[in-house]
């Protein structure tokens, strides 16, 4: 092999960095269309997932429409906020601001059976990097309808089972509140009891996962807690 | 221009390039490279064709790429200059799969960028495409991946087969009805480690029928 120069061997790299970073510069762009499409419909199963109704990434859009009727923005003291688009609204951008300037997103959506439920986006911090999730509320605003869970990348097997049926659907029917009290749901070590309303069997192996789900789901919902007295019936 | 730019595109000797790494030069069985992402995405077959086919176009084309410009490259940042290059494909790749086919990309998610660790790319552009013409290095570079994307395919067959009863997503033991006389779906398969056990199988069926691989003690 030849011996190339100092000099030769910075132009190569400068070269090859430009041109690099141009090719990829180029296709993020191209793609990026179609990549926000598909963390919409992403975002959409999510929402219809939280209400028991199973989407697949082509009835998405269709059944989004039907069960989803309506989205709205609050503030920390429970008002509406005129002009801000519930969907549009990024949670990890919002909860960077203080609390009293922060956009609470709500959905309400009515599944077959009739119920009005509410839809409230969660996020917090997992092992390795963010969960996030949608909790749907009935119309008492107190008992959990269902939820979803996902993460961006959790221990497989261990962490990442929070988005597995089993782990959600123990959240069904648990209360948020207790004699008016926000308490959220705990996810605790060691099995709980079936008649604990409050509590879920934590993953094993996943302690820290279940440990920041918990917290992420009481400083979400617990954001709500004005809207929640409000409205309650 | 010399007389070796008149071979045929397809010689015998290139078509054995493409070959060897199918058999008895396998990456995974023979080399025992390319382990890590073998474990971890044959748990279903989609995810591991998918795995097979990203392999096999970032290994053909880094390989035709630092062919390409095998001369211009300073002995001493070549390797920097291959990470490069196998970085550059990666993450296009990954970005195709985000805008095309996003429910496999999310699976993949962290295994797509691992590509770039892949001990079988580094290995082959150090090995054949920094000496090696254009051509002939696609074509190892093909065949290197298509030698690992086989293996992961069948040790994904035989997982899902096993571990969830179904192929491709059909869920053939369903069909079959052997649930209902107590058949039941081997959970432990799914795990990471039984995926080495069937590379280990596969490992030795292909020693026993070929005894040229057996070290010589």
């Amino acid at each position: 092999m030849k011996n190339f120069s100092n000099r030769y061997i910075f132009i190569f790299s400068s070269v090859m960095v430009i041109a690099v970073a141009t090719l990829l510069s180029l296709a993020a762009t191209l793609l990026q269309p179609a990549q926000e499409k598909n963390l919409e419909i992403e975002k959409k199963k999510s929402m219809l997932e939280s209400i028991g109704v199973p989407a697949t990434r082509d009835n998405t859009e269709e059944l989004y429409d039907k069960y989803i009727k309506e989205s709205f923005v609050l503030n920390s003291k429970g008002e509406p906020v005129e002009g801000v688009e519930a969907f549009t609204v990024v949670l990890r951008n919002e909860q960077k601001k203080p609390l009293d300037q922060q956009y609470l997103p709500v959905f309400r959506a009515t599944p077959d059976d009739g119920e009005k439920v509410i839809i409230l986006p969660v996020e917090g911090k997992g092992l390795w990097g963010p969960i996030y999730g949608y909790v749907s509320l009935k119309a008492d605003l107190n008992t959990i309808y269902g939820v979803t869970f996902d993460h961006k990348g959790e221990t497989p097997g261990l962490g990442a089972e929070i988005n597995t049926t089993p782990f959600e659907s123990m959240f069904n029917g648990k209360r948020l509140f207790d004699n008016g009290e926000f308490v959220s749901v705990h996810v605790l070590k060691g099995g709980v009891s079936p008649n604990d309303i409050h509590g879920v069997d934590a993953i094993s192996g996943g302690t820290i996962t279940s440990k920041g789900l918990e917290k992420m789901l009481f400083d979400c919902i617990q954001k709500y807690n004005d809207y929640f007295l409000k409205n309650r019936n | 221009m010399n007389n070796q730019e008149k071979e045929p595109m397809f010689s015998a000797k290139n078509l054995k390039l493409f070959t060897a790494p199918l058999g008895k030069e396998n990456p995974i069985t023979v080399q025992v490279l390319g382990i890590c992402s073998a474990l971890a995405v044959t748990v279903k077959l989609k995810p591991a064709i998918v795995m097979a086919l990203s392999v096999m176009i970032v290994t053909a084309v880094s390989n035709l790429v630092i062919a390409a410009i095998r001369q211009y490259i300073p002995d001493r940042i070549r390797i920097i200059v291959q990470l490069v290059v196998i970085a550059t494909m990666v993450i296009l790749v990954d970005q195709f799969l985000k805008a095309y086919v996003f429910d496999v990309s999310k699976q993949l998610s962290v295994f797509v960028g691992l590509i770039i660790t892949n001990c079988i790319l580094m290995g082959r552009l150090e090995a054949f495409a920094m000496g090696n013409k254009p051509w002939p290095s696609f074509i190892d570079g093909l065949g290197n991946g298509a030698g690992y994307g086989m293996i992961l395919v069948i040790v994904a067959f035989f997982r899902e087969f096993l571990g969830s009863g179904t192929i491709y997503g059909y869920p053939v033991m369903q069909k079959l009805g052997v649930y209902s006389a107590g058949y039941e779906n081997n959970g432990m398969i799914i795990l990471p480690p039984m995926a080495l056990i069937f590379v280990g199988l596969i490992i030795w069926l292909q020693r026993s029928r070929n005894k040229s691989l057996i070290e010589n003690k």
